[in-house]
């Protein structure tokens, strides 16, 4: 396949913006790289390092307000640098296509996906409709799509997301591309539907013989798809090499801190239990919740049904399940968000009411929720010093200097430099926010801290120091975390029982140190399987009973 | 502590840069038109050259002359005088309903958006159907039963424009409410004023403030239609739709009597649109 001629090569690549205050800030700077046809080479590094800024100016694109100030790209013999706009309108689609992250966002709802899939054939007048229906339906026979022949004539809302990333797949390559641009496309997927794509996605690119670009900050993910993995960070190549070599013999520090913040670090339990004679902190038994209008004591959708757990002080509880799996919902009847219609709530042995606008303030102060998305849990219009006092003086009542002074104790607690509280959450990075968050939460010194998935929006090695942090705080505080999650490794390394959620029932609990070898129940043993490793043949000797995926993957 | 060093102070005017914020040139045009018209409505009392009922010139629909800067209407006054008058109408009625009508349908969608329930359902319905009146007719009607007065006039077009500022309000409110931060809020267990007050108003502020300058100009235009049809102003006073309606006659004469109250009109309500579009916006890199 390799020839002397690569593909693409982009020399000393530029890429700028200028702000809003007409200050001139270097995106990319000094990028180079070859990639050889048929070879998929990722791009890795943290959100904000330019991956996809890089990805992107492949097809000559660049984000709003960004130009490409210099260096060359050449794809095929294309220079895209010296092009027009007009001339690499005509490229896109036929020689280079991309594929986005999310498929949900960038398929039509209102048109057909068939009609959609075949717009670049009739864009580019390529070939008859009839044709392109028939390449179409080709596409998702190799995309292993249920249902090829017919898929087509279903709008985007009637397929999974696992397939509507396929879909858009098919969308990508209908156009005959010699490049394919991945940009994250898997990372909003659950982990057993992350499989099913990846291995579509790489029996599609081997069979065609196409080259691709594939942006991820997920490091087990791009060991099972690259041929090449390029490290950046702050718009530089950190590390250039063969995906084996940057997994086995990383040379750069950066690298090996991204494989390190990967090796999830075993959990020591801050305290053991002594049950029976201890109360536990917080007890649920037989919760049952939903949503939508109550008709005989009983919600229209059903959501979670009879789930039982204890959770000891100082303990912390993971709960792991996919998307629809109904974990975050039984973090919110937890918390009272969505009132349970039937069960108890026992916190430190005494009951709850099912919602909270019948709690008391200091039931309220004693369990706090923090949520997934610091972007849409701090109000944007608030400083961040505004955010963390308000518990203080809402539940304590102070004010002041006194506050002020609580609030620079709380973000030392979070290593937040003091100055931060000035700053609005808009001016802080995700893993900052997610700091914030958690200050917020600790303000009001509770015992029990709910945790939705706080680490899924943030990066590898991000995460790991929130996790980290989480550790600590439990070490000085004497908190207990219940901790929501999709992510096998993220409850693994802080969580001492985990429960398995599946269609809103617990399947399995057990202690997360022996779920891997001890897990008995069929979805958990498949959840546990799907948990991409760092190994570059690890999808490729996977082997999953197809019956067992047949079954549980009717999503 | 250290000892403060003198700094060399430099003299920073406050100008937006300065103070943070970016602010185009289109709405710096716009706000000083508003300003402009807004002194004029203060002080206009003492820069008439006549008294607004005197009738000054024999001629009707005078042309543009040194004594008569716009020239005269139909009755022979110095329209260059009503045009500075009908500024404190115009301005200060369509200013006062705007205020009122934004505020209290503002503050109702918040608390609509914020309680929901059947709270949210009766209002938004009652509401829906007064806003289901047609608004010129709706001021007949009143004007016609109550009388005009100023205040009357003021309540009247409040009125009018009360349910669209809740309606757009409570649409941007219940977004807002969706937010995981609004939620964590009531998980802490705060009030519905705090909730208003705190979480929502200050992120659907730069909207409202956007949906307060069109209301402004519907209540212009309407407040013009209703002196058009003789139930704004009364005589010899004049805002200036009532001004366009006296002298509608010169239009086919080509009278500036006409045509100066339209420029007016027009400059106050492009002005006002053009400063609510381009509002000055915060600059948001600070890494200078």
């Amino acid at each position: 396949m390799m020839t002397d001629t690569p593909l693409v090569s982009v020399r000393d690549l530029r890429i700028g913006a200028v702000t809003d205050s007409g200050r001139n800030v270097e995106i990319i700077r000094g990028v180079d790289f070859d990639i050889a046809p048929g070879e998929i080479l990722a791009l890795i590094g943290e959100s904000g390092s330019g991956k996809t800024t890089i990805a992107l100016s492949l097809m000559g694109h660049t984000r709003r307000g960004c130009a490409i100030e210099g260096g060359t790209i050449r794809v095929g013999e294309h220079d895209i640098t010296g092009m027009t706009e007009s001339q690499r309108a005509k490229l896109r689609g036929t020689e280079v296509s991309y594929v986005p992250q999310s498929a949900a966002a960038a398929f039509n709802p209102s048109k057909r996906i068939m009609d959609q899939v075949v717009e670049t054939t009739r864009i580019h007048d390529l070939m008859p409709r009839a044709k392109a229906e028939e390449r179409a339906r080709g596409l998702f026979r190799a995309l292993a799509l249920p249902e090829p022949d017919t898929i087509g004539e279903r709008y985007p809302h009637q397929v999974s997301g696992g397939q509507l990333q396929r879909l858009s797949a098919a969308m990508a390559l209908i156009g005959d591309p010699k490049l394919v641009i991945f940009d994250e496309p898997t990372t909003a997927l659950d982990v057993t539907t992350q499989i099913e794509v990846l291995r579509a996605f790489r029996r599609v690119m081997e069979e065609g013989g196409m080259a691709g670009v594939y942006v991820s900050h997920d490091l087990a993910v791009v060991a099972q798809i690259a041929d090449r993995i390029v490290v950046l960070k702050n718009g530089e190549i950190q590390e250039h090499g063969t995906t084996k070599q940057i997994l086995n013999a990383p040379e750069h520090p950066y690298t090996k801190e991204l494989l390190a913040a990967f090796d999830p670090v075993p959990h020591v339990a801050v305290k053991d239990v002594e049950a029976e004679t201890e109360t536990p902190i917080l007890e649920v038994r037989n919760l049952y919740a939903g949503y939508g209008p109550i008709k005989d004591g009983e919600p229209l959708a059903k959501v979670m049904s009879d789930v039982n757990f204890k959770l000891y002080r100082g303990r912390n509880l993971g709960v792991i399940g996919e998307s629809g799996s109904g974990k975050s919902t039984l973090a919110r009847a937890v918390a009272g968000i969505l009132p349970a219609y039937r069960g108890e709530v026992l916190l430190d042995g005494r009951t709850l009411a099912p919602s909270l606008n019948q709690r008391s303030k200091q039931e309220l102060r004693r369990a706090q929720i923090v949520f997934q998305l610091a972007d849409t849990a701090l109000n944007p219009a608030h400083s961040v010093g505004n955010i963390i006092a308000r518990p203080l003086r809402f539940y304590k009542g102070l004010r002041g200097g006194a506050a002020d002074k609580r609030v620079i104790e709380l973000l030392d607690m979070v290593h937040l430099p003091p100055v931060l509280r000035h700053r609005l959450p808009s001016e802080l990075s995700g893993g900052q926010k997610q700091r914030v968050n958690l200050a917020r939460a600790l303000a009001a010194e509770p015992e029990l801290i709910l945790c939705d998935e706080i680490t899924s929006a943030l990066d590898t090695v991000v995460a790991a120091a929130i996790l980290e942090l989480l550790k600590e705080l439990q070490g000085e505080l004497g908190l207990s975390y219940m901790f929501i999650s999709h992510d096998l490794s993220t409850v693994e390394a802080i969580c001492d029982d985990v429960l398995v959620m599946y269609k809103g029932e617990v399947v399995e609990a057990l202690p997360a140190a022996r779920m891997s070898q001890d897990a008995t129940h069929a979805y958990s043993r498949l959840l546990i399987s799907s948990v991409p490793q760092l190994d570059t043949g690890w999808l490729a000797g996977l082997e999953q009973d197809p019956e067992l995926l047949a079954a549980f993957s009717d999503r | 502590m250290t000892i403060p060093t003198a700094s060399p102070r430099k003299l920073r005017l406050p100008t937006p840069r300065n103070l943070g914020y970016s602010f185009g040139w289109t709405g710096r045009i716009g706000i000083a038109i508003i300003i402009f018209w807004a002194i004029v409505a203060l002080v206009g009392n003492w820069l008439t050259p006549y008294p607004v009922g005197k009738i000054v010139d024999w001629d009707y629909f005078g042309g543009v002359s040194a004594e008569h800067w716009m020239g005269t209407d139909y009755l022979g006054r110095d329209i260059f005088s009503r045009v500075l008058m009908g500024a404190r109408y115009t301005v200060g009625i369509a200013l006062a309903s705007v205020t009122l009508a934004c505020t209290l349908g503002v503050i109702l969608g918040m608390i609509a958006a914020v309680i929901g329930g059947w709270f949210d359902t009766l209002l938004s319905r009652l509401l829906d159907a007064f806003n289901g009146i047609p608004s010129l007719l709706f001021g007949l009607v009143v004007v016609a039963a109550v009388g005009s007065s100023i205040p009357v006039l003021v309540l009247t077009l409040a009125a009018i424009y009360m349910p669209g500022a809740y309606r757009f309000a409570r649409a941007l409110a219940v977004n807002i409410n969706t937010m995981d931060f609004v939620t964590v809020a009531r998980a802490r267990g705060e009030g519905t004023p705090y909730m208003i007050t705190v979480e929502i108003f200050p992120n659907i502020l730069g909207p409202v403030l956007a949906d307060f300058g069109l209301r402004f100009v519907f209540i212009v235009l309407v407040l013009s239609g209703l002196s058009f049809l003789g139930l704004g102003v009364q005589p010899p006073h004049a805002d200036w739709g009532a001004l366009v309606r006296e002298n509608i006659e010169g239009l086919s004469l080509g009278a500036p009597a006409v045509i100066f109250p339209c420029i007016a009109i027009a400059s106050l309500t492009i002005s006002v649109n053009m400063f609510i579009d381009n509002l000055p916006t915060k600059i948001r890199d600070r890494a200078e």
